[in-house]
């Protein structure tokens, strides 16, 4: 399986991720790309930006535990991640989960399996800036309940 | 010696990213976290479990009965928030 995990400063180009990914999936019939982004509101509060900070190593190698569990569950041809880190504003692009399967069944699942556990393992925390400061954000639970409910 | 990391709230509010503790003082992740204080005098134990902080020893995630020995990277840190 081809697999390509990044976690960096840098703004990314999904079209270029979904172009590598595709051109490494031999036999791949789907694609299914999701790409989270900064939003300009939480809570009815206004963001004018985001910190983002990580865990260097164990981020990696949690993501690569995502991966090798959902490759257990369906048969995977390739999947492509990358995180940002560092200063973020409204409208940039922060996450990218791309998965190569042969059907757009598996892809669909897993790629929604991956996010799922990426935002309640891996080792990422958000600090939001706004007009009254910065405020560390908590997890909410219906991200929790989203992971659970891949638990057999 | 025994690493201790902090990472976002948790960092901010020890003032201090990490720092090394004598590994005599320690036997299991319950223990270190009983050791440590707060700038402001708050015991960690005390919030460790009422904020559902999380700790990782050399990387991978663990509860507090985990045992620790010398040259471990203990790290505290609150639920994630990525994505």
């Amino acid at each position: 399986m081809y697999l390509r995990i990044r976690v960096q400063e840098a703004n990314f180009s999904p079209a270029e991720v979904f172009k590598t990914l595709r051109e490494a999936s031999n036999g791949v019939g789907a694609i299914c790309t999701f790409t989270g982004l900064v939003r300009d509101l939480n809570d009815d509060a206004e963001v004018t930006g985001l910190f983002l900070e990580h865990y260097p190593d164990m981020t990696e190698k949690q993501l690569v535990r995502i991966v090798e569990n959902a490759s257990q569950r369906w048969p995977l041809i390739g999947v492509s991640i990358i995180h940002r880190i560092g200063k973020l504003v409204p409208g940039d692009e922060i996450v990218l989960v791309a998965v190569a399967a042969s059907h757009r069944g598996e892809a669909f699942s897993a790629c929604e399996f991956i996010m799922d556990y990426l935002k309640t393992q891996a080792t990422f925390w958000k600090k939001e800036v706004g007009a009254d400061g910065e405020k560390w954000l908590t997890m909410r639970d219906s991200d929790q309940t989203a992971a659970d409910r891949w638990q057999p | 010696m025994i690493k201790v990391v902090f990472f976002a709230s948790l960092r901010e509010r020890f003032g201090s990213s990490g720092f090394a503790v004598e590994n005599n003082q320690v036997e299991s992740v319950a223990g270190l976290v009983k050791l440590l204080e707060l700038p402001d005098g708050t015991s960690f134990n005390s919030i460790f479990a009422q904020e559902k902080l999380m700790v990782a020893v050399n990387q991978e995630v663990v509860d507090g009965d985990c045992l620790i020995t010398e040259g471990d990277e203990v790290a505290f840190f609150p639920p994630v928030t990525g994505g």
